[in-house]
């Protein structure tokens, strides 16, 4: 195939790259960049931020977003905290700390030159947010505050008690109104991407249904940036909103975009047990709590008491007894699988055994109950809404669950895929967190992608290509438009009698099964046979009620799991081609003798990147080799 | 648990809707209310009827798509909870349950439970932010805020934009939601200097939207799911007669 994964990382020592790569980029010169219109997709940290920056420089922006307001993108549940290279703490932090982490913590499958340059970007992140008005934590004498989270043995997590994403997201979110306001961007909320226009190769626009009206439009452009989040809802149960869906990028990725490393998923640790079978999401408890509260099951499986009435001689507290330096702050991968490995034990709690407990009661001794008030007290006052149990006496019980994506589309160092022009930032792109990503990053990497790296790179690209007038009047719009129209009527044609939803729980339950926390080679070929299967019958037997011309949830529904059930199987066919484990992959074939992850570098350290090859043959694996020149490879220890 | 459903159903905007009566059966207490229409609404599409409409997303309480009048009450009969976070065991096994949306001028309904609050938007637009360029700031910490005034500013700053304020006001005014952002911006030393124009063009644009005035029923912090004050609404006014007396240019001034 002519597909080339060119990584364009600029030459020069690593703490020069981006410095010399932004001198070397071409400008637009300011009186013509109105001239230029960029098309981005998604409101959330990554959109906004993008959106509202480069209407700021002067480029005409169009902004999408499939809810009633770009302030309701997913990026506003972020909990915890965001990263930054600050060293407030004087605790040994720096740039380069915070890159060698989270390369360590990415189980050394991301490229070193865009993980430095995140690092770099974190410390101008904060001061971005702090001017905005993010009403951070700060200490009595008015300095900002920080915390720690997994992975990390400094405290660099800038965070806005419970809720630091919505306060991030509504600080990106002022900006794009502001925006919005002076006629630099023009919104279309309740629109959804539903595909790519690709002409003479470039990215040139993008087709769309209007959801109240049911009206396939199109929209022009000169570039298009994409930063429409993870594509975790593959597994029907997870902490993403349930909006949250890959429809954007496997559009794009069907009309050439290739995708790198689908099968990186991450399990948060962290989340409130699944309850029952009607069950429509997971709710995470953020990792910050793992700041004070001690994760411990039972020593004796089969254990029943409650677990007040455990003595301490009698719990194990697994993290803190195999990690003893990292202890409950291990990185979010090693965490899982050591919740799920006591629960496979039979030493799990709760309904069904599939719980650990989170305990704060040595914190409130230590600490007082008004000091644990303050750090976590709305994610308490959550726990207790959700499961009705006070945290404050019993401790939570806490399982993993499926929470965020760290493959995506494939894109080079300035964020552009294999398709010229189409841009992707955020969760939706695959650079940055390797195989594994750090708490308190995914904030990082959003902000960094649109407030500072994108509206450079996108200028670049804009003042280096020859880009003929396009319009929607371009037949190449018609044939797009047609065949969006034409998949719509087929889903509503279909008329069978399984909705859509337990199509999507029935691919949940097998993703999750078969390529979940952990894989194994059986489970995964298993997996590549039904889904297809399952995917014959859903075009078979699916009910998808309503007409087009309207508001129709189960039309929009239908169509993001049509594209969850095919994504499924490249993150099958991905994970059962890496014969290693790392990160979040885990397979159960390569294991260290004490149950850790067991890379292989002389055979995988590369990334995946996957081509379509059209409906009906095989994804074309291209690879990108990673290159460590500054972190030494090596088995990670947290221990 | 079993239920009787009484639920607005209205094909499209601008058209005529009616209560109609649904059952819900063999609903677990543990259920999410919107978990139990989820349920409603499979065995109406198994029945080949079409399912309700209604706005949800992240179903964790934070980013305010969710909007039900339940049983009158904006969120329901929970203090401080989002009806996404509203359990099926804060209700008595066989209750009737009225079902409908937001109503008040300035949200028209799309569709059944559906509205439009875009109206809050072009509030912020109108001037709910701090112009703080990209690129521009200074050091996080060459600023002091205190930490008391921090935590009032994020008192107000947790606002989630769901539009219950409006809902549950008998006049059908924004006031909470628009105070809500005022307070935010207005007590950090960030937000000094667009104070005084921010407050005069964000209620102006809360009168074009066609939002009603303020007459302190205060029904609308007993509605919020983040218990936002009223107090925010005594700021606001401040700020906006100082904006009334100001001279016009402060308020116009980049028109």
């Amino acid at each position: 195939m002519s597909l080339e994964l060119k990584s364009r990382v600029p030459a020069g020592p690593l703490e020069r790259k981006w410095d010399s790569h932004r001198f070397q980029m071409k400008l637009v010169n300011p009186a013509n960049k109105r001239k230029y219109t960029v098309i981005v997709v998604g409101s959330g940290l990554a959109g906004a931020s993008a959106a509202a920056t480069m209407s700021e420089l002067g480029y005409n922006v169009k902004c999408f977003c499939f809810q009633d307001s770009p302030r309701r993108a997913h990026s506003i549940a972020a909990q915890g905290g965001i990263n930054a290279a600050k060293n407030y703490r004087n605790d040994g932090d720096s740039i380069y700390r915070l890159f060698y982490d989270t390369v360590k913590g990415g189980d050394f499958r991301a490229r070193e030159a865009n993980v430095y340059r995140l690092a770099e970007i974190s410390v101008q992140i904060i001061d971005q947010c702090v001017a905005q008005g993010v009403p951070f934590a700060r200490e009595y004498g008015g300095l900002l505050a920080n915390r720690s989270f997994g992975g990390a043995q400094v405290s660099r997590t800038f965070y806005a008690r419970g809720q630091t994403g919505q306060q991030l997201l509504l600080g990106a979110y002022q900006a794009l109104e502001k925006e919005i306001a002076a006629g630099g961007v023009t919104m279309f909320p309740r629109t959804e991407m539903l595909d790519l226009v690709v002409i003479d190769g470039r990215a040139r626009g993008i087709v769309v249904r209007d959801m109240v009206t049911g009206k396939i439009e199109s929209h022009a452009a000169d570039a298009v940036v994409l930063g429409t989040g993870g594509y975790g809802n593959v597994f029907y149960l997870s902490t993403n909103a349930k909006g949250s869906n890959t429809t954007a990028i496997w559009r794009a990725y069907k009309r050439g975009a290739a995708f790198a490393n689908p099968c990186y998923t991450q399990i948060h640790p962290t989340c409130i047990p699944v309850s029952g079978d009607y069950q429509s999401k997971l709710t995470l408890m953020s990792e910050s709590l793992r700041n004070d509260g001690r994760v411990w099951v039972p020593k004796q499986a089969g254990d029943t008491r409650a677990p007040g009435d455990i003595p301490d001689a009698e719990r194990d507290y697994y993290l803190e007894r195999r990690y003893p330096s990292f202890g409950n702050l291990a990185p979010r991968d090693i965490a899982s699988r050591a919740a799920k490995a006591v629960c496979d034990e039979g030493r799990g709690v709760g309904p069904g055994g599939l719980g650990v407990y989170l305990d704060f009661a040595d914190a409130i001794t230590r600490l007082g109950a008004h000091t644990v008030r303050e750090r976590y007290g709305n994610l308490f006052e959550m726990y207790q809404r959700i499961t009705d149990e006070d945290p404050y006496r019993v401790p939570m019980r806490i399982y993993p669950a499926v929470h965020y994506t760290m493959g995506g589309l494939w894109v080079d160092y300035n964020l552009m895929s294999t398709i010229p022009g189409l841009h992707v930032i955020g969760e939706a792109n695959f650079s940055d967190h390797g195989a594994n990503r750090l708490g308190a990053s995914a904030l990082m990497q959003g902000l960094a992608d649109g407030y500072f790296i994108i509206p450079n790179t996108v200028g670049d690209y804009l003042a280096s290509s020859r880009l003929p007038k396009v319009d929607t009047s371009h037949p190449e719009f018609r044939l797009v438009e047609a065949e969006v129209a034409a998949l719509t009527r087929r889903f509503l044609s279909v008329g069978g009698t399984r909705t859509v939803d337990s199509f999507h729980r029935e691919l949940g339950k097998l993703m999750w099964d078969k390529c979940g926390m952990s894989r194994n080679a059986a489970g995964l070929r298993e997996a590549l046979e039904r889904l297809p299967a399952l995917r014959a019958e859903f075009w078979r037997n699916v009910n998808v009620p309503g007409s087009d011309s309207e508001l129709n949830q189960a039309l929009e529904k239908a169509g993001r799991v049509a594209d969850f059930l095919e994504l499924g199987e490249l993150m099958c066919r991905d994970a059962l081609h890496r014969e290693e484990s790392c990160g979040g992959h885990f397979r159960e074939e390569y294991q260290t003798e004490d149950g850790e992850a067991q890379r292989d570098d002389a055979r995988f350290a590369y990334v995946a990147a996957w081509e379509h090859a059209g409906a009906d043959r095989q994804p074309v694996l291209h690879r990108e080799p990673l290159e460590f020149e500054y972190v030494h490879l090596a088995q990670r220890s947290y221990k | 648990m079993n239920f009787t459903l009484h639920v607005w159903r209205q094909p499209g905007p601008g058209l005529d809707g009616r209560m109609v009566r649904y059952e819900a059966r063999d609903v677990s207490p543990d259920m999410s209310f919107l978990e139990m229409l989820d349920v409603v609404n499979e065995r109406l599409t198994e029945r080949g009827e079409i399912p309700i409409a209604f706005d949800h997303d992240c179903r964790e309480g934070i980013c305010g798509s969710c909007s039900l009048m339940i049983n009158g009450v904006a969120h329901g009969p929970n203090p401080g909870t989002a009806t996404c976070q509203l359990h099926m065991r804060s209700f008595h096994n066989g209750d009737e349950i009225h079902v409908e949306p937001w109503r008040a001028r300035a949200f028209p309904v799309i569709r059944d439970l559906v509205v439009d609050r875009t109206a809050l938007d072009r509030i912020i637009a109108a001037g709910g932010f701090i112009s703080a360029p990209t690129g521009s700031a200074p050091d996080g910490n060459a600023l002091l805020i205190g930490k008391e005034l921090v935590d009032t500013a994020m008192d107000a700053a947790q606002c989630i934009g769901c539009g219950a304020c409006v809902a549950a006001c008998p006049n059908g005014s924004a006031s909470l939601f628009t105070a809500a952002k005022i307070t935010h911006l207005s007590l950090l030393p960030q937000g000094q200097p667009e104070r005084i124009r921010r407050a005069g063009r964000m209620v102006a644009q809360m009168d074009i939207e066609g939002f009603g005035g303020c007459t302190l029923f205060g029904e609308c912090q007993e509605a919020c799911p983040k218990q936002i004050s009223i107090d925010t609404i005594t700021l606001m006014n401040r700020d906006f007669l100082r904006s009334a007396c100001a001279p016009a240019r402060a308020v116009v001034e980049s028109d």
